[in-house]
C-alpha cells in the first residue's frame, strides 16, 4: 500500500492536469480542414484568409463533445449564410471568411478558443457558442479585448451582461421559463408540476427559476425541485422521488442528449405525465435517444421549420440541399446572426471593434429566419417564441406565445 | 417504505455493473501492480461493439436469447482481443521501465480512445450520444402495489448475467490452473517465473479476461441507462475505479462489495439529499475509508523494503 499511494496521487494528478491542460484547440472536422487550410490560403469562399480583401471572422463553437450537435448545426447556419454573402459581393467589395475552433463542449476550451481568435489571428468579430456556460467564458475574454461577439443562441441572460461588445439574435431565458410556465398553466392546465434541472448548465438553472417563479406566480404549484448532472445516464434516483409527489408535468430544461434518455427512465419508473422543455431540447437525436417515450412532450424554441414564410422555406431549401437534412433552431438562429453580423459589417465605418460594436447595436427589425430581430439596450433581441410537441419522429408547431 | 425498496432496487443494478468494471481494475492491479486507466474505455469500445452488432443481426433477431448471447459474444470477445492488443504493444514493452511509465501510457491510451471515439470517420461513432438498441424488449417482472415498486425483467437478466459472471470469474481464480497461476504471478512474478509459470501468457490472458469483463459490463450499463458515448468509458471507469480501491485493490470479492457499496451509497445520496452531493460524497466516502483502512476494505497493507 505504501508504494500504492504515491502511484494513486500521481495517477490522479495526472488525470486532474490532463483533463484541465489548455489544450490547444484544435479545429476538428470539416471547419478544421477549412482552418488548417485557411493558413495556407483557402477558406469558406476559396479566397485569401490573410491579406487586406478578406475579412476574418471566428466562431468558437461544441463540435464534439455532449452538444456536438449544436456546434455543427450552428456552423453550418453561419456558412451558409457567408457562402450566400459572398455570392452578393461581400462587405464592401472584400470577401469573408470564417476561421472554426471546437471548444468540445467545454467553457475552458471555449475561453481559450475566444483568445486564440483574438490574439493569433485577429478576428474582427466572433460568432458562438450555443450553450450558455460556453458564451459565458467567450465573452468575458471577447469584452476585455473589446472585439465584438455575436451569440446565435445562448439564451442565459448575463451573456450579454458582460459588456457592451457582447450581443444576441435570440430570446433570454426568463422569457423562456415565461413561455412554458404559460403554456403549462393556461394551455395544459396543470395545476402542479415537478422541476427536473441540470445542476451544471447555468442554461438550466436559469430557465427552472424563471419558471417556477412565474408557474407559481399564475396560481400553480411546484411540486419539487430535483437535480441532475450533465453527462449523466442513470436519472431513476431523482424520477422515483418526483413520483412521490405526483406532478401533472415535469419541467425539464436540459439538453437533449439527457432529456431523451430521461424521457425513457421517467417511463420506466411509471411517470406518465408530459414532460416540458426549452430549447435545449432541439435535436434531431432527441427522438434517437428518446424514442416513443419522449412522444407528447413538449418544448419551447427559437423558430418552427413549419412557419410557412418564403424566407424561410427558402432557408430550408438552401440548407437541405447544402448539408441534407431540416435545419434546426441553432442552424437559423447560426444564419440568422451571421447576416445580422454581415449587414452590421456593411454599415460600419471601419473595422474596429468600436465600429463594429455601434453598427451591430444598431440592428432593427432585420429580418431573420428564426423571427425579427431588434435589439435592445441590453443588446438582447426581443422576439416570440414557439411552443412545439414532439410526436413520432418530427415535431409539430402548437403555438407562438409573445413577450 | 415502497421508495426505500426501489432506491435499493436501483442502487444494486448499478453496483452489479460497477462491480464487473471494477474486477478488471482489481485482476489487472493484482498481477501487474498497474492501474489500467484505459479500463472504462476499453469497456466502451466493448459496448460500441456490442451496439454494432445489435444493428447487423437486424431488429428481428435482437430480441431472441440468441441475438442477446451474439451481442454478448461478439463484444466481450472482441474486446479481450482488444485487450490483448494493448497489453502486448503498449504495456509489455513498458514491463521493465518505471511503472509510472506505464501509468502515463494507460492514461495515454485512455484519451486516445475516448476522444478519438468521438471523431466521426471511419467506422468511429462521432460524438453525439447514442441510443442502444433494445436488445432485451422491457417488460414489468414484478409490480409491488400501484406501481410502487416496479423490477424490470432486464434489470432480473442483468443480475443474473452480472452474478453468473462474477460466479465464473471465481471459480477461474480460485479453481483452475490458470487462476492458480494468475495468484502466484500476482504474488511475486518473478519467482512465478522462476517456478516456470509463463508470466507472459498469464498477463495477457489477465488483460484478455478483464476486458471481457469490461465489454459485458459495458452492455449491462448500456441495456439500463438505453444511451451510449464516447465519454461513458471515463465516467464509469473512475467510479469503479473507486469501488476497487475502497475493497482494496488488487482482492477479487473486495472490488465486489466495494461496488455494491459505491453504487447504494449513491442512489441514495441522489434520492435523498441531492445529486449534486453524489460525487462528493463517493469521494469522501472513499477517504474515509482509506483513512481508517489504509489498504481498502478488503486489502493488506504490506510492508516494503526501500
Amino acid at each position: 500500500m505504501r508504494r500504492l499511494a504515491p502511484m494513486l496521487l500521481a495517477a490522479l494528478a495526472v488525470m486532474a492536469g490532463a483533463c484541465e491542460k489548455k489544450t490547444q484547440p484544435t479545429p476538428s472536422g470539416e471547419a478544421g480542414t477549412q482552418a488548417a487550410q485557411g493558413q495556407s490560403g483557402s477558406t469558406v469562399s476559396g479566397t485569401p484568409a490573410a491579406g487586406s480583401d478578406t475579412i476574418l471572422l471566428g466562431q468558437v463553437g461544441a463540435l464534439t463533445g455532449g452538444q456536438a450537435t449544436f456546434g455543427i448545426s450552428t456552423r453550418n447556419g453561419i456558412e451558409l449564410a457567408l457562402k450566400e454573402a459572398n455570392a452578393a459581393g461581400g462587405v464592401n467589395g472584400k470577401k469573408l471568411a470564417i476561421r472554426v475552433y471546437d471548444n468540445q463542449s467545454k467553457p475552458e476550451e471555449a475561453a481559450q478558443a475566444a483568445t486564440r481568435l483574438i490574439t493569433q489571428d485577429k478576428v474582427v468579430l466572433i460568432l458562438g457558442d450555443v450553450a450558455s456556460s460556453n458564451s459565458l467564458a467567450m465573452a468575458e475574454k471577447a469584452q476585455a479585448a473589446g472585439v465584438p461577439m455575436i451569440t446565435p443562441s445562448s439564451t442565459n441572460t448575463t451573456v450579454t451582461q458582460k459588456g457592451d461588445f457582447i450581443f444576441r439574435v435570440c430570446f433570454i431565458d426568463p422569457f423562456q421559463g415565461f413561455v412554458m410556465a404559460k403554456f403549462a398553466r393556461e394551455d395544459l392546465k396543470l395545476g402542479k408540476v415537478a422541476v427536473l434541472q441540470d445542476n451544471k448548465s447555468a442554461y438550466s438553472i436559469d430557465l427552472s427559476d424563471v419558471f417556477t417563479r412565474k408557474f407559481t406566480e399564475m396560481g400553480g404549484k411546484v411540486a419539487t425541485t430535483e437535480s441532475y448532472s450533465q453527462g449523466d445516464t442513470d436519472y431513476r434516483a431523482q424520477l422515483t422521488a418526483i413520483k412521490k409527489t405526483q406532478p401533472d408535468g415535469i419541467y425539464v430544461p436540459g439538453y437533449y442528449s439527457e432529456v431523451g434518455v430521461i424521457a425513457r427512465q421517467a417511463r420506466e419508473v411509471g411517470l406518465k405525465v408530459p414532460l416540458m422543455g426549452g430549447d435545449g431540447w432541439d435535436s434531431e437525436k432527441l427522438f434517437e435517444l428518446g424514442g416513443s417515450a419522449i412522444s407528447g412532450s413538449y418544448f419551447s424554441n427559437h423558430y418552427s421549420p413549419d412557419n410557412p414564410d418564403p424566407r424561410v422555406q427558402k432557408f430550408i431549401a438552401d440548407y437541405k440541399a447544402a448539408y441534407g437534412g431540416v435545419p434546426d433552431a441553432l442552424a437559423a438562429l447560426g444564419y440568422d446572426a451571421a447576416r445580422v453580423a454581415v449587414e452590421a459589417l456593411k454599415r460600419a465605418k471601419d473595422l474596429s471593434g468600436p465600429a463594429v460594436r455601434d453598427a451591430i447595436a444598431q440592428t432593427k427589425d432585420f429580418p431573420g429566419v428564426a423571427g425579427t430581430v431588434t435589439l435592445d439596450d441590453n443588446r438582447n433581441a426581443v422576439k416570440s417564441a414557439v411552443v412545439l410537441k414532439v410526436g413520432d419522429g418530427k415535431t409539430q408547431y402548437v403555438t407562438t406565445i409573445s413577450p | 417504505m415502497a421508495q426505500l425498496l426501489q432506491h435499493l432496487i436501483n442502487g444494486l443494478a448499478a453496483g452489479t455493473i460497477y462491480a464487473l468494471v471494477a474486477l478488471g481494475y482489481t485482476m489487472v492491479y493484482g498481477v501487474l501492480k498497474l492501474i489500467n486507466f484505459a479500463h472504462g474505455d476499453v469497456m466502451m469500445v466493448g459496448v460500441y461493439m456490442g451496439y454494432a452488432t445489435a444493428f447487423a443481426i437486424g431488429r428481428e433477431a435482437r430480441g431472441s436469447f440468441l441475438g442477446i448471447a451474439a451481442v454478448f459474444a461478439v463484444a466481450m470477445l472482441g474486446c479481450a482481443l482488444f485487450g490483448f492488443l494493448i497489453e502486448r504493444f503498449a504495456y509489455r514493452p513498458l514491463r521493465e521501465k518505471p511503472r509510472l511509465t506505464a501509468l502515463i501510457t494507460a492514461i495515454g491510451i485512455s484519451f486516445a480512445l475516448s476522444y478519438g471515439f468521438q471523431l466521426d470517420i471511419g467506422f468511429l461513432p462521432g460524438a453525439s450520444p447514442r441510443a442502444f438498441p433494445e436488445i432485451i424488449e422491457p417488460k414489468e417482472w414484478l409490480i409491488i402495489g400501484d406501481r410502487d415498486v416496479v423490477v424490470w425483467n432486464w434489470q432480473v437478466i442483468s443480475f443474473l448475467i452480472a452474478v453468473g459472471l462474477m460466479v465464473a470469474l471465481q471459480y477461474l481464480v480460485f479453481g483452475t490452473r490458470f487462476g492458480r497461476a494468475m495468484r502466484a504471478v500476482s504474488w511475486d512474478h518473478r519467482v512465478a517465473a522462476l517456478m516456470g509459470i509463463p508470466t507472459d501468457r498469464v498477463i495477457a490472458l489477465t488483460f484478455m479476461l478483464s476486458s471481457g469483463l469490461a465489454a459485458g459490463a459495458g452492455l449491462l450499463y448500456a441495456i439500463k441507462d438505453t444511451s451510449v458515448s464516447p465519454l461513458m468509458g471515463l465516467y464509469v471507469g473512475l467510479k469503479a475505479f473507486v469501488a476497487a480501491v475502497i475493497g482494496g485493490i488488487g482482492h477479487v470479492p473486495g472490488a465486489v462489495v466495494g461496488a455494491l457499496v459505491l453504487g447504494l451509497v449513491e442512489e441514495f445520496v441522489v434520492g435523498y439529499a441531492a445529486s449534486t452531493w453524489r460525487d462528493a460524497v463517493a469521494f469522501g466516502f472513499l477517504i474515509l475509508v482509506l483513512l481508517v483502512k489504509p489498504g481498502g476494505l478488503f486489502g493488506r497493507v504490506a510492508a516494503e523494503k526501500v
